[in-house]
Formats: structure tokens, C-alpha cells, sequence
């Protein structure tokens, strides 16, 4: 049992567009696989079927050893699959250690509404939890901001926080560094993919930026048209020229023809 | 402090003109259908049909009492409880599944059918309801003066625990959620929560303090009729809510009281025109204190920092 997730002949439609077709793909414990493509690529859709967000229309997702296809979103987060959003999903009313606390109590009440009932939201344990949480994720400083109030890379911070807090064992990132500054993209890439990997969780991540994914990934599946087109080291696959042309569009002429005057 | 206020307001009733008692026990009763509205209104529900519930708790009470003769309060206000809960239970498997506007609707439709139902049922009285016996305390059936005071008592106590039940499960991991889901519905499926039956728990709670309010109400006016389950029920329940705001339990009674007290001021003043008295009240409480009379005791508690509700 050495892969994490298999997935089998993944087939999704809309109507006539074809969000994923065939798509076949099985990940091992503790790689970490970035996902690029051009948008519409089916990316995005790509990780909706992994966390039952969307219901494929053919093929299997397994789990480990559980068949998961079309299971609803929190059975599957039960299980261990967690993911954060490109829009990050916190509570933007409560303060950002209220969020946490809100997850690590979810956590530890497994999901169950009985228990739900029970177990304060507020208590000591889910305080210390949540506490160091933020402090693993570097925002312990933020802990009484209201949500709303947070930069965007404390936002997705905190959204990858709240969804590492039920210990799952495989995170998906949807383009965790969308939105955010360059300078600031890798300091918030070796905080998350550092604490991940000191966690042992398996980590796919939607990515844009090719320098990311080049730096953090073992391992690049590239997206066309809802197929995967290429599938390889980081080597191999960013420098292949098709790949370059079909997930970032071809050259402009416009700035080769400034080069070339002369 | 909370018991300390019950405890004087029931040492306190003996001294008190009656006129002040009836007022309190409808104002108290309905503040039970308040809290529940204060549980839903946290998750961003308005239920604009809530006097479905406070219908079926009365009617409840109303018809066991004439159909089987029994008359104690516990056993009544029991099955009031158990039949409206499992009345809210089961309308929640489709309640649970709306939001905003269509919840309110919905939730609308379904009163207005029990309405038309009581309406159109000769042998519960039709428009003109029916009278309901006075309850009997473990046996013992106070006269005169005496059953006002016990029937305060009576709702006072219901109060007093409803309070401190649904203060604990606003502090538990479901209740405390209720922000959550107006927040992120998305975030809390993927950790795993099941936000429609968290909904739905909330919908049964809320369902069954509506019918211990209704049933309440019944025995103190001593009569039912169909404009309980009446779309302007609800919409006075709603309107006490955004008075007395969701910041705090002990605003649902405070906010009911206030309504009532207001609403019998009104009548007095105004005979003919009380609406705009209460309409007027509700424009004011929205543009000034649009978190409601709860904020108030925010702002004696501590001083306006950042607020955490």
C-alpha cells in the first residue's frame, strides 16, 4: 500500500465542455505533485472531485484502500483528505484564533453532531491546539485580528492552518500563492510546504507560478484541455516547449521583434 | 447574576400590580420563542414563520386538555415540547436545505397551511378557537389570585432554564458554529461538519422553545384560536428578535418585555393607530442600535473594542 491516491479513468462534463477526460493518475505517500495548466485547463476541477466538491461523471478516486468517487466533501475530510481554497474559506466575523479554535474543536469532536453538543467550543485543549497551530504557521501574531481584517498572505495562511487541523494525510492547495505579492510567495511556500512535509502529509498543489512549482514539487502534472498532457520530474517537464507553450501561451512576437531591430 | 434577576423578579410578583404579571407572563412566554429565533438568526436564518410551532405547542395543550382531561402542567408542557420538536424536526428536512429569503418563505408557507388548516376545521373552533382549562399543578388547581402568581412562576421557571440550556449549547462546538455558517459554509463541510444538520439541530431547538412558548401562552390566556399560526405572529417574533438583538440570551427577555410593555403603551396612547407607534419604535432600535437592546449591556460590560459575539 504505497500509494496515497489513485485515480482511475476521471472522467467530468458540463454540458459539452469537458472539465477532465480519462485522467489517470496514482500518487505516492509523501510526494509532493504540483498541478499546472493554463486556466480553464481543469485544474481546478481536477481537485473539486478529489474532495467531493464535484461528482465526476465516470471514472474512481481511492483513498488509500476506500473507494471515495462522489463520497460528499465531509465524509471525505473525515477521512483525512483536507484542502484550502484559492478564495480563502475562513470566518471573516470571528478573530483569526477563533477560526482555528473553531477547527481544532470540529477536529476533536470528529465530526459528530452529538458531540458537537457536548463539547464547548472554547475550552483550554482547543485554545492550546489552536494556539500552536498559528504559531507553526508563523501567525500567532494576528491571533486577536478579526478575519476580515487580514492581508491576504495571512489569509491563505490561516486557510491552510484550519484545514491541516484535523490531521489529515493528504492536503490539496488550490493556488496557495494566488493573490500574494512576489516577494512574499516563497517565504509563504517554505513556511507551508516545511510544516507539511515535518507532518508527513502528502501535498498536491494547484500552481501558477513556474518558479514555485520548479522549487517545491517532485513532481508536475500539466494540464490541457482537461487531460494531463505531461507527467515527470520538474526537470523535465518545465523545460519541455510544449508544455511551456501550452500552459503559458506562445511568445509574444511583439517582444522578440523589439530584441531583433537592428 | 442572571438566576439573581429571576430570583428577585419571583420574590418580587406578589407585590406587583396584575396587569404588570399578565403583561410579563405573554412577554416571557413569547420570549421563549425569541431565543429560539436569537439560535437561527445567529446562522443568518430569519424564520418568518416560527408561529407554526408556537401554534402547534398550543393547540397542543388545548386539545389533549379537552379531548383526554388531563391537566397538569409538566405532562402538557412535555407533549407540547415533544409534538412541536417533531413537528420542527420533520419540517426540517427541507427547511434545512434553504437559505436567506427562501428560508423565510418557506418557512412562511408552511404556518400559513397549519393556518389555513385551523381556519377551515370546524371542530377546533374555526377563526374563533376555543377555550383551554387551567392547568393543574401536580394535582393542585389554584383559584383566583393565586393562579396568576403560580402561572408566573410557572413561565419564570420555564425561562430560568431554558436560559441557562440554550447558554451552554451557544457555547458548544454546534452552537457556536452558528457564526461559522453565516461565514464560510464551504469551509465548515470541508472540516468535516455537516452544515444542514447542524441547521436542522438548530431548527429542532428553535421548533421546540416556539412550542413551550405557545403552550404557555395558551394556558395564560386560556384560549387558542388560528391567529397564532397568523404570518403577523411570526413577524412580531422577528420583530422582538432584531430588538433584543443575538448578542446575549438574557436580551430575548428584555427585548420581549420591552415589546410588550411598548405595544400596551401603544394601545393606550394611540388606540387606533398603535402601529405606527411600534413601527416607529422598530425604525428607531434599526437606525441606533441595529445590534439591538442586547448591545447595550456590551457597552456596560466593557468598553467598545474590537467585539466578539
Amino acid at each position: 500500500m504505497s500509494a496515497i491516491l489513485s485515480v482511475r479513468g476521471l472522467e467530468k462534463r458540463f454540458g459539452s465542455v469537458v472539465a477532465a477526460r480519462d485522467i489517470s493518475v496514482t500518487v505516492p505517500y509523501l510526494q509532493t505533485v504540483g498541478i499546472i495548466g493554463a486556466n480553464g485547463a481543469g485544474k481546478t476541477s481536477f481537485v473539486n472531485m478529489i474532495t467531493g466538491h464535484l461528482q465526476p461523471s465516470k471514472g474512481s478516486i481511492w483513498f488509500e484502500d476506500r473507494d471515495i468517487t462522489g463520497r460528499p466533501s465531509r465524509e471525505i475530510s473525515r477521512l483525512g483528505i483536507a484542502r484550502s481554497f484559492q478564495a480563502p474559506q475562513i470566518f471573516t466575523s470571528l478573530s483569526v484564533l477563533d477560526n482555528i479554535c473553531a477547527a481544532t474543536a470540529i477536529a476533536r469532536t470528529g465530526g459528530r453532531l452529538m458531540s458537537q453538543t457536548l463539547t464547548p467550543l472554547q475550552s483550554a485543549a482547543t485554545r492550546t491546539d489552536g494556539e500552536a497551530a498559528l504559531g507553526l504557521f508563523g501567525i500567532a501574531s494576528c491571533r486577536d485580528t478579526r478575519a476580515a481584517m487580514l492581508p491576504q498572505g495571512v489569509r491563505k495562511l490561516l486557510d491552510i492552518a484550519m484545514a491541516v487541523a484535523g490531521q489529515p494525510r493528504l492536503l490539496l492547495l488550490d493556488e496557495p500563492t494566488s493573490g500574494i505579492s512576489m516577494v512574499e510567495k516563497f517565504g509563504l511556500m517554505d513556511v507551508v510546504m516545511s510544516r507539511l512535509k515535518h507532518r508527513r502529509i502528502t501535498v498536491l498543489f494547484v500552481e501558477h507560478d513556474m518558479d514555485i512549482v520548479g522549487r517545491y514539487a517532485d513532481r508536475v502534472l500539466a494540464f490541457h484541455d482537461g487531460a494531463v498532457i505531461a507527467d515527470g520530474t520538474p526537470a523535465v517537464t518545465l523545460t519541455n516547449p510544449r508544455i511551456q507553450e501550452l500552459i503559458s501561451g506562445p511568445k509574444l512576437k511583439a517582444g522578440t521583434a523589439d530584441c531583433d531591430h537592428a | 447574576m442572571g438566576a439573581l434577576v429571576f430570583l428577585v423578579a419571583a420574590a418580587l410578583t406578589p407585590a406587583l400590580p396584575a396587569w404588570i404579571v399578565s403583561l410579563a407572563i405573554v412577554a416571557l412566554a413569547n420570549a421563549l420563542v425569541v431565543l429560539g429565533l436569537i439560535i437561527l438568526w445567529r446562522a443568518g436564518l430569519v424564520p418568518f414563520g416560527q408561529a407554526l410551532f408556537y401554534a402547534i405547542g398550543a393547540y397542543a395543550v388545548a386539545l389533549i386538555a379537552r379531548y383526554t382531561g388531563l391537566r397538569d402542567v409538566l405532562l402538557l408542557l412535555t407533549a407540547a415540547a415533544i409534538l412541536s420538536g417533531l413537528a420542527a424536526f420533520l419540517t426540517g428536512f427541507l427547511l434545512a436545505r434553504y437559505r436567506e429569503i427562501f428560508f423565510a418563505m418557506l418557512s412562511l408557507a408552511m404556518s400559513m397551511i397549519l393556518y389555513g388548516v385551523l381556519v377551515k376545521t370546524e371542530t377546533l373552533g374555526s377563526t374563533d378557537g376555543f377555550h383551554v382549562a387551567p392547568p393543574t399543578y401536580f394535582g393542585y388547581a389554584p383559584q383566583g389570585g393565586m393562579r396568576l402568581l403560580l402561572m408566573f412562576w410557572l413561565v419564570l421557571g420555564c425561562c430560568a432554564v431554558a436560559a441557562v440550556l440554550v447558554s451552554f449549547y451557544l457555547r458548544s462546538v454546534a452552537g457556536a458554529l452558528a457564526v461559522p455558517v453565516r461565514d464560510s459554509e464551504i469551509r465548515l463541510e470541508f472540516l468535516g461538519v455537516s452544515v444542514n444538520g447542524l441547521i436542522h439541530l438548530n431548527l429542532v431547538i428553535a421548533g421546540t422553545l416556539a412550542g413551550i412558548g405557545g403552550a404557555l401562552a395558551a394556558f395564560a390566556i386560556e384560549h387558542v384560536d388560528p391567529s397564532m399560526a397568523y404570518w403577523t405572529t411570526s413577524g412580531g417574533f422577528v420583530f422582538v428578535t432584531i430588538l433584543s438583538g443575538a448578542g446575549f440570551v438574557a436580551a430575548a427577555f428584555v427585548g420581549s418585555l420591552l415589546f410588550e410593555l411598548l405595544r400596551s403603551i401603544a394601545y393606550d396612547v394611540l388606540p387606533g393607530a398603535w402601529q405606527i407607534f411600534l413601527g416607529s419604535a422598530l425604525l428607531l432600535i434599526i437606525l441606533f442600535l441595529p445590534e439591538g437592546v442586547g448591545s447595550l449591556f456590551q457597552r456596560v460590560r466593557r468598553p467598545p473594542s474590537h467585539s466578539r459575539s
